[in-house]
């Protein structure tokens, strides 16, 4: 084993040492970092199954494109192939005028209005499917269909897609501030966790820098000390998020129930897991890293 | 090899502690460096292991002008030397053994070899069998020892040992300096700082005598 492995070795058993030496001070430690991560991690697994919900009860956008009443015969078709060819355009379905007034008949009431009509008013129509669905990219595809040939009109039904992305927006803006807040305050208490662990190892590391110890040397098992205490809060707030998504499951599936939906309320995926734990071991090494510093300036 | 040239040092309040000092304390050597309290023997000491720096002058240890050593480079030069303090600055949260375990981890030596070089040295001091005490539990000779045994673990060329029999009974200053002298023999260079020669006189061969901040001839 080379010597630099020794020494990170040694300072991580030196770190778990002295974690096991004030085994309650590591837990409470554990704890609040944990409860202080779960707050933003709740909010991200609530966003992350809102937007699955989302996906149940709302239909894509579509985008209706109308002809001019008067096109030419053969211009539907001309039109179709522009619309297929289109590479924002998943897929397009075409209403005849015809077909489009017998389904205005079925309407209560107007049956007779529109027997009392001279000739059909209305136009043959396409309802285009895009391939992208977001607020940008719908408004870029009406004004590109709106300049077609033959084309009358473009109806863009995206006001609940605006809405929809704007409340996530609103959510997801919060939780980054919420997050922010969080990981100062986080990054504070991991500070004053590892001062006080160096307070109290201040007699090892007098004698140790007066027996050659190196500032790497002093440094490292608080490093490692950081890193676990991060790493540990990191798992606390996945357990609490875990147990707070058991505890919603039962009373939200039975709420979405009521409203025709099948909701099962999952817990954070492995991408955002991953990204609890990267983020606690970073703040717990950040934490470290400025109060060693501060330490060994002084 | 311990060389001192034109040496001054003196602290923030203006008051020179040590005044152009030049002296050498030869290979093999075991010097006694002498003087009443506050006459520098303590920051003498200090120099030459580089945990103060001099205002003036060049320190020559082992051939080498720590003066001119930049920071990042002293902790490899503390390994090369045995500090016994004044203090004793053990650590009383861990056993004997770990207590002299110390100066071999900070060199990251292995742990078998480690064991067994920690087993040797507290042989040497006769407190092998109180490996697994704690320091609190020994007497003020035996904790003196154990102070001894983390210096010399590292096998150093050079032993500094700042008032190693303060506080020791007659008795107990007789076993400490045999203690030296018997590293002086193997061939250690031993400079000792002391406000009281008596127990030293025979094994020195070297005195060096220090009063406010000047050695004396």
């Amino acid at each position: 084993m080379t010597s630099w492995l020794r020494h990170h070795r040694d300072a991580l058993s030196t770190a778990l040492r002295r974690l096991k030496d004030a085994p309650l001070n590591a837990l409470l430690g554990a704890l609040v970092l944990g409860i202080v991560l779960a707050l933003p991690a709740t909010g991200e697994m609530l966003i992350s199954n809102f937007l699955t919900l989302a996906g149940l009860v709302s239909t894509r956008p579509q985008v209706s494109v109308f002809m001019v009443v008067d096109a030419p015969a053969g211009a539907g078709a001309a039109l179709a192939e522009t619309l297929k060819q289109n590479p924002a355009v998943q897929e397009i379905h075409f209403v005849p005028r015809a077909e489009a007034l017998a389904r205005l008949k079925t309407n209560e009431g107007l049956a007779e209005v529109i027997d009392s009509l001279p000739k059909n008013p209305l136009p043959d129509a396409f309802i285009v499917t895009p391939k992208n669905d977001t607020p940008q990219k719908l408004e870029a595809l009406k004004s590109e269909l709106a300049k077609l040939p033959q084309v009358a009109q473009v109806q863009l039904d995206s006001a609940w897609v605006k809405r929809l992305d704007a409340l996530l927006q609103v959510g997801r803006t919060a939780l980054s501030i919420l997050a922010l807040l969080l990981g100062v305050a986080l990054l504070t208490v991991s500070f004053n966790t590892i001062r006080l662990q160096i307070l109290t190892q201040k007699d090892e590391i007098e004698v140790s820098r007066l027996l050659g110890a190196s500032d790497d040397f002093i440094r490292r098992p608080f490093y490692y000390a950081g890193l676990i205490q991060g790493l540990s809060g990191g798992a606390m707030a996945w357990l609490l998020v875990f147990g707070a998504t058991l505890a919603l499951r039962g009373p939200l599936g039975t709420l979405a129930a009521a409203y025709n939906l099948n909701l099962s309320l999952q817990s954070l995926p492995s991408e955002e897991t991953l990204l609890l734990f990267v983020v606690s071991a970073l703040l717990g090494l950040a934490g470290t890293w400025l109060s060693v510093r501060r330490f060994l300036r002084d | 090899m311990i060389r001192f040239e034109k040496v001054s040092m003196e602290y923030e309040d203006d008051n020179p502690v040590l005044s152009d000092l030049s002296f050498l304390v030869p290979k093999g050597s075991f010097a006694v460096l002498t003087g009443p309290s506050g006459a520098g023997k303590s920051t003498l000491l200090k120099l030459v292991a580089a945990l103060e720096r001099p205002d003036d002058g060049r320190i020559v240890v082992n051939g080498q002008d720590i003066t001119a050593l930049p920071r990042a480079t002293l902790p490899y030069l503390r390994r090369s030397l045995g500090l016994i303090f004044q203090e004793k600055k053990l650590l009383f949260d861990r056993s004997v053994f770990d207590n002299v375990l110390l100066p071999l981890a900070i060199g990251g030596e292995p742990t078998r070899d480690a064991a067994r070089r920690v087993r040797a040295a507290l042989d040497k001091v006769g407190l092998l069998a109180r490996e697994d005490d704690n320091p609190a539990a020994l007497s003020g000779g035996e904790q003196q020892r154990l102070a001894i045994a983390r210096a010399i673990v590292n096998r150093p060329a050079i032993l500094l040992a700042d008032e190693p029999t303060a506080g020791l009974d007659a008795a107990y200053s007789r076993e400490i300096v045999a203690l030296l002298s018997s590293f002086h023999k193997a061939g250690v260079t031993v400079l000792v700082a002391t406000h009281d020669e008596a127990p030293f006189t025979a094994s020195e061969s070297l005195r060096l005598h220090l009063e406010k901040g000047r050695l004396l001839p």
